[in-house]
């Protein structure tokens, strides 16, 4: 078996294995797992574009959420009644019922305008200080979406926005189930296939990206950006794109969860949102798609693991229940990046190059000879 | 040979009271290997970033191959034709050897997002030229053997060596070099001589700052002297040599 055989073999079976997976875990655990497999989906759409920013071009952000709440308000408001009272006899009314495939590129492009809003000024600061304005960036956008209520109610402040419409798709709403042959394709799996479609997408163009002139200028200018401005790079530009590129992924992701839940309140976009997305990224291994979505799966799957297992435990040890589950995921959450911070500082799933920059005592032995492919 | 190329006029730059270049005019020729000596402070590094686009200058003209480069930025610096090697090497150490001098045909690529992702056949190509013109880069500074290694891995001679690579795929017609020969061996030192010599040769233009006087006489065409961020001597090195008051900056005056 050559090769390109053995590729195309381990697509096919990637691509058999994703497409029954939903049925898999809907049978040998239900519709809850199904649910957390689709959030999983959203989440790794974020962790990847987060990654863009930290991973590849080195710009902490700890406002990211920021740009899935603009997602999200992006398709909760030209998909629900909410600004019917606005609209109204204006003749625009019919803007509340925007297709996907305006909302969706438009969520992006609003999320990518903010994160060159937040790039902007934030262009001279680097580490510790970056990340504390980027914090305070993620703060403004939620409070803003809490108080942008008078004097025209758009938000609707601390209570959100409801009966937000499902996605659309050639007349059909993804809210109904599908009969195929026998099969019943219910909402929730509808919902799994269209954010696979965009996942791989996002994966995609992360990947291209990475590997392309863009792609190591981000990379040169976390290497060391005097170096990469005197290489002729404009590191202003570049790190914008930067952080337009990551917003966009997050501003996809937002908006198809307005969609699925029908409901978005500032509340969904805490700064322990963004702490999240950026543990994702850190546990599994910055700037190494693989590693990031699987930090995203790991994470996502942790509470739900630990509801399905702590309370029978404790009731079965205890015979009464002493800890709630969520009190623990904090716990189990803090002492998974602990030890991953001591033992793997480059996360579980690193790339090579993050290897190699986080363990430089062993590579002062002159006998240790690393040979990285030129395209990680 | 003796068209100007670099010309700076009355230069200025001060950080805060400090007056780290006082009217410094100096002009360069195409084709000469032109250095830049002092002692330790006088501004030599100071002039070179003012030069590279790193620092602003605070006064004074600054024209390049007939563009008008007073305070422009780094990367239209680079665009001009001016590439740099720094005193402490600067490489991106964790990618190897042929991606860092890929990043430096950046300035002579344009491949955006939208190319990268479609991956059109212009960008294809235009990748392709990208890799092939680093391999022969590589080749040329005679590291070519160690192009998949990562660059911290590279012994210091072959790391300055890359350095050298990567500005030069910038396609500069002027090269800065800052103390290439800094903590090499004799050995190392007249190989990188040759290959100074070598890039003269193949046309471009070199300023060089280096405290190897020896090195500096034998190599350059033309030397230029700072004190305390004023030029006090310019010529051939022979003259420059016997010129009073750079004997004086380098050993002090003599009790009559």
């Amino acid at each position: 078996m050559n090769a390109s055989t053995a590729r195309h073999l381990k697509t096919l079976s990637l691509i058999v294995v994703l497409t029954l997976l939903p049925f898999v875990i809907q049978l040998a655990l239900g519709n809850a797992w199904l649910r957390t497999l689709d959030t999983a989906m959203l989440y790794i759409m974020l962790a990847l574009g987060l990654n863009i920013v930290i991973g590849y071009a080195g710009l902490l952000d700890l406002g990211y959420i920021a740009f899935y709440a603009v997602g999200a308000y992006t398709y909760a408001l030209l998909n629900s009644p909410q600004l019917l009272p606005l609209l109204t006899g204006t003749g625009y009314e019919g803007l509340l019922h925007t297709p996907i495939w305006i909302v969706l590129p438009l969520a992006a492009m609003l999320a990518a305008v903010f994160g060159v809003l937040l790039g902007a000024p934030t262009l001279k600061l680097r580490g510790d200080y970056l990340a504390i304005v980027t914090l305070g960036f993620g703060e403004i956008i939620r409070l803003l979406l809490r108080n942008l209520t008078r004097p025209l109610n758009i938000t609707n402040g601390p209570i959100g926005i409801n009966q937000i419409a499902p996605v659309e798709i050639a007349g059909h709403s993804m809210s109904k189930p599908i009969q195929l042959g026998g099969l019943q394709f219910t909402s929730l799996y509808q919902y799994y296939y269209l954010f696979l479609v965009l996942v791989l997408l996002v994966i995609l163009v992360s990947s291209r990206l990475q590997h392309s002139r863009l792609g190591r200028a981000w990379i040169a200018i976390r290497e060391d950006e005097v170096a990469a401005q005197s290489m002729g790079i404009n590191t202003r530009n570049v790190k914008l794109l930067a952080f337009a590129m990551g917003a966009s992924f997050g501003g996809i992701s937002g908006a198809m969860f307005a969609s699925y839940q029908g409901f978005v309140s500032p509340e969904s976009f805490i700064l322990m949102e963004s702490v999240m997305i950026l543990a994702m990224v850190v546990l599994g291994g910055m700037g190494h798609i693989p590693g990031v979505i699987l930090g995203a799966i790991l994470i996502c799957l942790t509470p739900e693991v630990l509801r399905d297992v702590v309370n029978p435990l404790q009731d079965q040890l205890l015979g009464e229940r002493i800890v709630a589950p969520d009190d623990l995921r904090m716990l189990v959450f803090a002492i998974a990046l602990i030890l991953v911070m001591l033992l793997r500082p480059e996360g579980l799933w690193p790339s090579r190059r993050r290897t190699s920059e986080l363990h430089e005592e062993d590579e002062a032995k002159p006998s240790v000879k690393t040979k990285v492919a030129s395209h990680e | 040979m003796s068209e100007v190329l670099l010309e700076i006029r009355g230069i200025n730059k001060r950080f805060g009271g400090l007056r780290a270049l006082s009217d410094v005019s100096l002009s360069i020729k195409r084709g000469e290997i032109y250095g830049l000596i002092g002692p330790n402070g006088a501004g030599k590094t100071t002039l070179f970033n003012v030069l590279t686009g790193l620092y602003q200058p605070d006064e004074g003209e600054f024209s390049f191959n007939g563009r008008d480069l007073f305070a422009a930025k780094p990367h239209v610096v680079v665009a001009s034709g001016i590439a740099r090697t720094f005193q402490n090497i600067r490489l991106f150490h964790n990618m190897t050897a042929l991606e860092n001098v890929m990043v430096g045909r950046h300035v002579r690529s344009h491949s955006g997002i939208v190319g990268a992702v479609l991956r059109s056949a212009s960008n294809r190509y235009e990748e392709q030229a990208i890799k092939q013109r680093a391999q022969e880069l590589l080749a040329y500074v005679g590291i070519a053997h160690r192009a998949q290694d990562v660059a911290k891995h590279l012994s210091y001679g072959d790391q300055r060596r890359l350095e050298i690579a990567r500005a030069l795929a910038t396609d500069s017609i002027l090269l800065a070099l800052d103390e290439p020969a800094a903590g090499m061996n004799s050995t190392e030192t007249e190989a990188l001589k040759q290959l100074m010599q070598t890039i003269r040769a193949s046309g471009v233009t070199i300023l060089l700052i280096e405290h190897d006087v020896k090195l500096m006489m034998g190599l350059c065409d033309r030397i230029a002297v700072l004190e305390y961020g004023k030029k006090i001597a310019e010529g051939i090195p022979e003259v420059v040599k016997a010129d009073p008051k750079v004997i004086e900056a380098y050993l002090g005056v003599g009790d009559p």
